[in-house]
């Protein structure tokens, strides 16, 4: 185990190797110019813009360059070319919110995904696993931020569901437990939109993977020695169809981090998506390339941790 | 596949017809490809007439501020807008540019995916272990920020969209091809092919890559609706294709202004997102389930 998570860890220094430099190179190579003003602004003297070479190292051949902002990086001396904050900061002060309404909207795609899919397994073939599966095209289909105006006016009208900001501004709560739920209670709208297609996704996985158990030969044996059809689906297919789940966790993170920045955009939520959308908004650059590599490097981690509770959880799986 | 009691009197068909078979048996799937179809000649022949100069049904361009942010009537079927203009024909121009982005932008992740894949798949060893350690690093990243990213510093151009739309979304069409590649790599014929003196290219391309054909379609359809999804999703952001231009997510970013008043500027760009990328999505389902040989195995 401790050998396999080292091999993993290490495996991961080279992807996330990759991933420097694919964030670097998106911002280096795209023809457009890095200057927040244009290129060919005309009320920027020449002066201004070697200053601003100068100071962000675009002057410097490209693997220079590559090596300044890598290493700014990992100092935390990278600056925003918007406000010259270290960008380093300005993500760890998003970060709680964005793990809040990721980390919701990841365990209600994981749930009710899991309810879907085993619905639709358990009636494969029939009419409830027909509607379920359209049902999930029709969740995949959605887009995030239609549904998110529809369902915001219709709840601001018909409810008391907040549609802005993470709590409730302007209250001061007396103890801990109900400023926390305040805050729950914001994330819960933004949160349950972004899961939408996670659960779609989740339950096409879960519902495959119980089919196929379905047809191993110890499910056979089970029915034979006249098991209760109950037992034989929940006690025996269920528990080893639940790879999806974990699997899940790595291939949904990504989608989820990239719906955020819409949805954070219309709910008016501080996360690192609305971050990156400000930020592309005043093409402040350093800030684009460390929250690419951030949030590449949460998921990275996010895999990581999905495969070591693989082998926890499912004891065929051998770590090597 | 070896069947152990042979069908009588019967010509055994061939895996192509029985999954056009087994795809014609489908009813939702058909459904689908009917809506696609739909969609395709309504895009099309929107283009033609504009082409031709014939503004039909109207011109979606076309402001008329004593007729603006009109409900639905016999004359605008589906409202106008806050500068009067026809939802129906700027719908009908959307189509065009959706289905335009989500064609053109799967075939540039297909051609790079397929050669990607192809070429992990048939060398294997250490070119196969780098590129499939980019390809790892490329799928950690969130997609959608990514394609908006790099569209804001290219700039949004409807060209741009697609091309960053396909860089950004090859990685699980390389998976796929890379998987087919390693098995079909061991296959007798490809053995015969090497031992026959047939150079890389050629065995890749002529040999292995029609036998990989069936999955590589299915990714195909269903990378349709994500590229039309994200497309909706930049215009939506403004980092889309640029007004007065109008796409199905720009007449919703248009229209959330005036959300109170005109639920027709939302309700029907949604709609027809929704419709379009439900239609790929079910005739791509259907499609892997026609191709897919391990269902013939029961």
């Amino acid at each position: 185990m401790t050998v396999f998570i080292i091999r993993r860890l290490l495996a991961s220094i080279v992807l996330l190797f990759f991933i420097s430099l694919i964030s670097f190179f998106i911002i280096t190579l795209t023809p457009g110019s890095p200057y927040p003003w244009g290129e060919l602004n005309p009320k920027v003297s020449e002066d201004v813009k070697r200053v601003f070479r100068e100071k962000f190292h675009l002057d410097k051949p490209l693997h220079e360059q590559y090596g300044f902002i890598m290493r700014d990086l990992f100092t935390g001396e990278l600056r925003s070319i918007k406000d010259e904050r270290p960008v380093l900061a300005k993500i760890a002060e998003r970060l709680p919110a964005t793990l809040a309404l990721n980390l919701g909207a990841l365990a209600l795609s994981l749930s009710f995904g899991l309810l879907l899919g085993v619905y639709g397994a358990r009636h494969a073939g029939r009419p409830p696993d027909v509607i379920t599966s359209i049902l999930a095209f029709v969740f995949i289909a959605l887009p995030g931020f239609w549904v998110s105006y529809l369902l915001a006016i219709g709840l601001v009208n018909y409810g008391a569901v907040p549609i802005l900001g993470t709590h409730t501004i302007g209250v001061t709560f007396s103890n801990g437990l109900e400023a926390f739920l305040d805050r729950w209670w914001h994330v819960m709208l933004p949160a349950s939109i972004l899961a939408i297609g996670g659960v779609a996704v989740q339950s096409r996985f879960i519902r495959a993977s119980m089919i196929e158990t379905l047809r191993e030969d110890y499910i056979r044996t089970a029915r034979a020695k006249g098991l209760d059809e109950n037992a034989v689906f929940y006690r025996h297919a269920l528990r080893n169809s639940v790879r999806p789940l974990i699997t899940g966790i790595g291939m949904l993170l990504p989608a989820l981090i990239g719906g955020a920045v819409i949805i954070e955009n219309i709910f008016a939520y501080p996360g690192m998506g609305r971050l990156g959308y400000e930020a592309v908004l005043e093409r402040d650059y350093p800030t684009l390339v460390a929250l690419n590599f951030v949030t590449a490097a949460l998921v990275l981690f996010g895999n990581l941790l999905a495969d070591v509770l693989y082998a926890v959880v499912d004891p065929r799986v051998r770590l090597e | 596949m070896i069947t152990t009691t042979p069908e009588p009197l019967e010509v055994a068909a061939s895996p192509m017809e029985r999954s056009l078979r087994r795809f014609r048996a489908n009813k939702i799937g058909l459904c689908a490809l009917g809506m696609v179809g739909l969609l395709a000649v309504s895009a099309v022949a929107f283009f033609v007439l504009d082409v031709l100069g014939i503004p039909w049904p109207m011109d979606p361009d076309a402001t008329d501020l004593e007729r603006k942010l009109l409900p639905p009537n016999p004359v605008n079927w589906l409202g106008t807008d806050n500068l009067g203009r026809d939802v129906f024909s700027r719908l009908l121009n959307g189509a065009y540019i959706s289905l335009t982005v989500g064609f053109v932008a799967v075939f540039v992740s297909l051609s790079i995916g397929v050669t990607v894949g192809a070429v992990a798949g048939y060398f294997g060893k250490w070119v196969d272990n780098l590129i499939m350690r980019m390809v790892d690093a490329v799928m950690c990243f969130p997609t959608f920020f990514l394609i908006l990213t790099a569209v804001a510093l290219v700039g949004p151009s409807i060209f741009n969209i697609i091309i960053v739309i396909g860089l950004v979304s090859w990685t699980g069409t390389a998976r796929l091809v890379r998987a087919e590649f390693l098995t079909l790599r061991e296959s007798a014929y490809v053995q015969a092919a090497r031992a026959l003196g047939q150079r890389g290219p050629k065995i890749i391309f002529r040999h292995m890559l029609p036998n990989a054909a069936a999955p590589i379609l299915v990714t195909a359809v269903l990378g349709v609706p994500e590229a039309i999804l994200a497309e909706a999703g930049l215009s939506f952001l403004g980092f889309g294709v640029q007004p007065p231009q109008a796409t199905w997510g720009n007449i919703i970013a248009d229209g959330k202004t005036y959300i109170l008043d005109a639920w027709w500027l939302i309700l029907f760009p949604g709609l027809a997102i929704l419709i379009a990328a439900l239609s790929f999505y079910l005739t791509g389902d259907a499609l892997r389930q026609a191709v897919e040989t391990r269902s013939e195995r029961q």
